[in-house]
């Protein structure tokens, strides 16, 4: 007993006389620590909080929201509702807040947003009763339980409706979800197209990069450094310089049409550029030395006896290969895949300059929100949806690999 | 063909292919690289081949006017102070996280790391959210700030990797010497992990130089670095003074990479 009671403490000693050096060492990281959270962290938790903020509805018209907490969902809201409704749309027409609301509602409800506009517009030069009346005579739909169930849902400054209008599903006004209509269902098909493409880019770059990564290890040192600058080149020219050359490359008129008709393969030149075929090539093209060199470092470590011993033992060529040799460089193509994996899902560069409307990816539809349709919401919703994909693979590569084996060049 | 003499004719033949398809593929990295240069040189305002005439008028396009010459201005600027605030705290948490009592060495490096898995517009997103609030948008320090963030794993890869191969008996002979941790840092620990340093700075300085997607949500016409005014100009109305641009700029990005590749023998000459 007493000896097991000794061990404790001497570990305890020992942890506490390491504190001082455990400190120090993580001292030393504590400024970047910190920095990464202000600078990279921080604005990454405000994305997913603004894929849930729901700031409009309470700040606009908050004792209409009181009011309808009486409301049974059933009827008609009662009187006093369309009052105070009137009475703040009055004051957002005013505050010229009540485009802003009726923005907001008009992403669950279509047409609120011009019956919004005209609503506060009457309420502003007419404030007079009875309300209820004069919201009909405007409008019908205000008359609507659905309407007003959506309204009400919306008393919270959360809202599921981004992050699930991200994913194609929409909240019924009793409260249960549906998919919505078919020919809206868009998220769902752009998030597909995102994952095809990474998967397509990186089978492609598995397939061209296993046997350079192999030719490798294997040519005399000579002829592999020069291998090896043909490989890393590529990865310190400036991205947009590789997507300006496959722009050129691409174009009806460019010389990939020009070698096709040259040698005979078509007689009209083909819409390279713009396309699933051009984002798809320029993409691989960006890709390969981030494939080729993680399975270049695990071939290396393979001792080249190996092949010598099987084959000796009687073993053919492709029986060696695929017996002795590929399965060690799993690991390899594990980690160049799940990087060229991850790094894909998140383009947006390439897809915009050389893609057509059908290749733009999550990315490119993210910006679309930020930029032309200034619905935060959904552009961070859309967000939320890619992040957690792109983190899920990395989670798997942590696992699988780690991310000390993360090497450049 | 680089097979062993027991070879037999199958295998040679198929040694062959490979290294055919092998070429194959190096050309394919290699050579839409190079397909600007020629264009840049043209006469032409089409990119037309071959090239009908050479000229060097997109080049005096590309420095006639501010256009481009206040983006390369303003990329060389931002870079710049980008490496510094990079290097600096990549190299410190570098030091930290290689001692063998770092604690939560795991998951602490996976955040550091994260900036390079992260897909970029989540990144420029969340900082058009965010440094929006702080003022910070369309101006250089936001834009430095972000960079950094992204610039900071690429420093404490090639400084960690480097410092795995440091000898610590050193710094604790120094010690026992009586020499201060500063002093240890700068006189020799430093010398001896400077090439790893000087390639994370350089892996930093390109990273911010062609940086386009956050540099396009958080700036303004004023910071307009120079990928974003090829980005605009490719996507508007492509015009050969792109050309001229991205020829400058594969140069310029062949010396960086050329100068890492010297960095890194000086370190294995150093070993």
């Amino acid at each position: 007993m007493d000896t097991t009671l000794e061990k404790i403490k001497i570990l305890i000693a020992v942890r506490e006389a390491a504190r001082p050096a455990r400190r120090a060492a993580f001292s030393l990281a504590l400024p970047l620590l910190v920095f990464l959270i202000v600078t990279f962290v921080a604005p990454i938790v405000l994305l997913l909080f603004t894929a849930v903020n729901n700031p409009e509805p309470q700040a606009v018209i908050p004792q209409t929201l009181a009011a309808l907490e009486r409301w049974d969902g059933k009827a008609m809201p009662e009187e006093a509702v369309f009052a105070a409704l009137a009475k703040e749309l009055a004051q957002a027409q005013q505050d010229r807040t009540a485009a802003l609301l009726g923005k907001r509602f008009n992403y669950e409800v279509p047409g609120m947003r011009s019956r919004v506009v005209s609503a506060a517009r009457m309420a502003l030069a007419n404030p007079t009763g009875p309300y209820r009346e004069r919201f009909l005579a405007l409008d019908a739909e205000w008359g609507s339980p659905a309407l007003w169930a959506v309204v009400k849902r919306n008393a919270g400054t959360l809202t599921p409706y981004y992050l699930l209008n991200a994913i194609d599903l929409q909240q019924e006004p009793d409260g249960s979800l549906q998919r919505v209509e078919a020919d809206q269902r868009v998220f769902m098909t752009i998030l597909g197209r995102t994952l095809f493409v990474a998967f397509t880019v990186t089978f492609l770059t598995l397939v061209l990069g296993y046997p350079v990564a192999y030719m490798l290890t294997i040519a005399p040192s000579g002829v592999a450094r020069i291998m090896m600058l043909c490989v890393l080149l590529p990865l310190w020219t400036s991205l947009l310089v590789r997507t300006t050359a496959w722009v050129v490359l691409l174009q009806t008129d460019g010389v990939i049409n020009d070698a096709l008709l040259a040698l005979g393969f078509t007689d009209h030149r083909l819409q390279l550029i713009f396309s699933r075929f051009g984002t798809v090539a320029a993409m691989t093209h960006i890709q390969l030395p981030f494939t080729i060199l993680p399975i270049y470092s695990v071939m290396k470590s393979i001792p080249p006896t190996q092949l010598r011993a099987a084959r000796s033992l009687g073993a053919g060529p492709l029986s060696s290969f695929w017996k002795i040799y590929a399965p060690q460089t799993v690991p390899g193509v594990m980690a160049g895949g799940l990087i060229t994996f991850i790094l894909s899902l998140g383009y947006y560069i390439t897809p915009a300059l050389v893609g057509g409307p059908g290749d733009q990816m999550v990315s490119n539809f993210i910006s679309i929100y930020i930029n032309r349709d200034l619905n935060w919401g959904l552009a961070s919703a859309l967000g939320v949806i890619l992040l957690t994909v792109t983190i899920a693979i990395y989670l798997v590569f942590l696992r699988l690999v780690g991310a000390e084996k993360l090497r450049m060049g | 063909m680089w097979l062993p003499s027991y070879a037999t004719p199958g295998e040679r033949a198929g040694r062959i292919a490979v290294l055919v398809f092998v070429v194959a593929v190096l050309a394919f990295l290699v050579a839409p690289l190079f397909v600007v240069v020629p264009l840049s040189f043209s006469n032409d305002p089409f990119f037309t081949f071959p090239v009908p005439k050479y000229s060097m008028r997109w080049y005096e396009d590309f420095f006639a006017g501010n256009r481009w010459t206040d983006g390369v201005l303003n990329s060389f600027l931002t870079a710049s102070l980008t490496t510094v605030l990079a290097t600096v705290l990549g190299t410190m948490a570098s030091l930290g996280i290689t001692r063998p009592d770092f604690p939560w060495r795991k998951p602490v490096m996976a955040l550091l790391i994260s900036p390079m898995i992260v897909p970029i517009v989540i990144v420029a997103v969340g900082g058009y959210l965010f440094f929006g609030r702080l003022g910070l948008t369309n101006t250089r320090l936001g834009l430095v700030l972000a960079h950094t963030a992204l610039a900071v794993p690429f420093v404490v890869i090639t400084v960690t990797a480097t410092l795995s191969t440091y000898d610590a008996n050193l710094t604790r002979a120094a010690q026992s010497l009586g020499a201060t941790p500063l002093v240890v840092f700068f006189r020799v620990t430093l010398p001896s992990i400077l090439p790893g340093v000087a390639s994370g700075a350089v892996f930093a300085f390109a990273t911010s130089f062609d940086e386009v997607v956050v540099a396009l949500f958080l700036t303004g016409a004023e910071q307009r670095t120079l990928p974003v005014q090829m980005f605009s100009g490719i996507r508007d109305q492509i015009n050969p003074t792109i050309m001229a641009a991205a020829s400058m700029l594969l140069v310029f990005s062949t010396a960086l990479f050329l100068a890492v590749g010297w960095l890194s023998n000086r370190s294995r000459a150093a070993k």
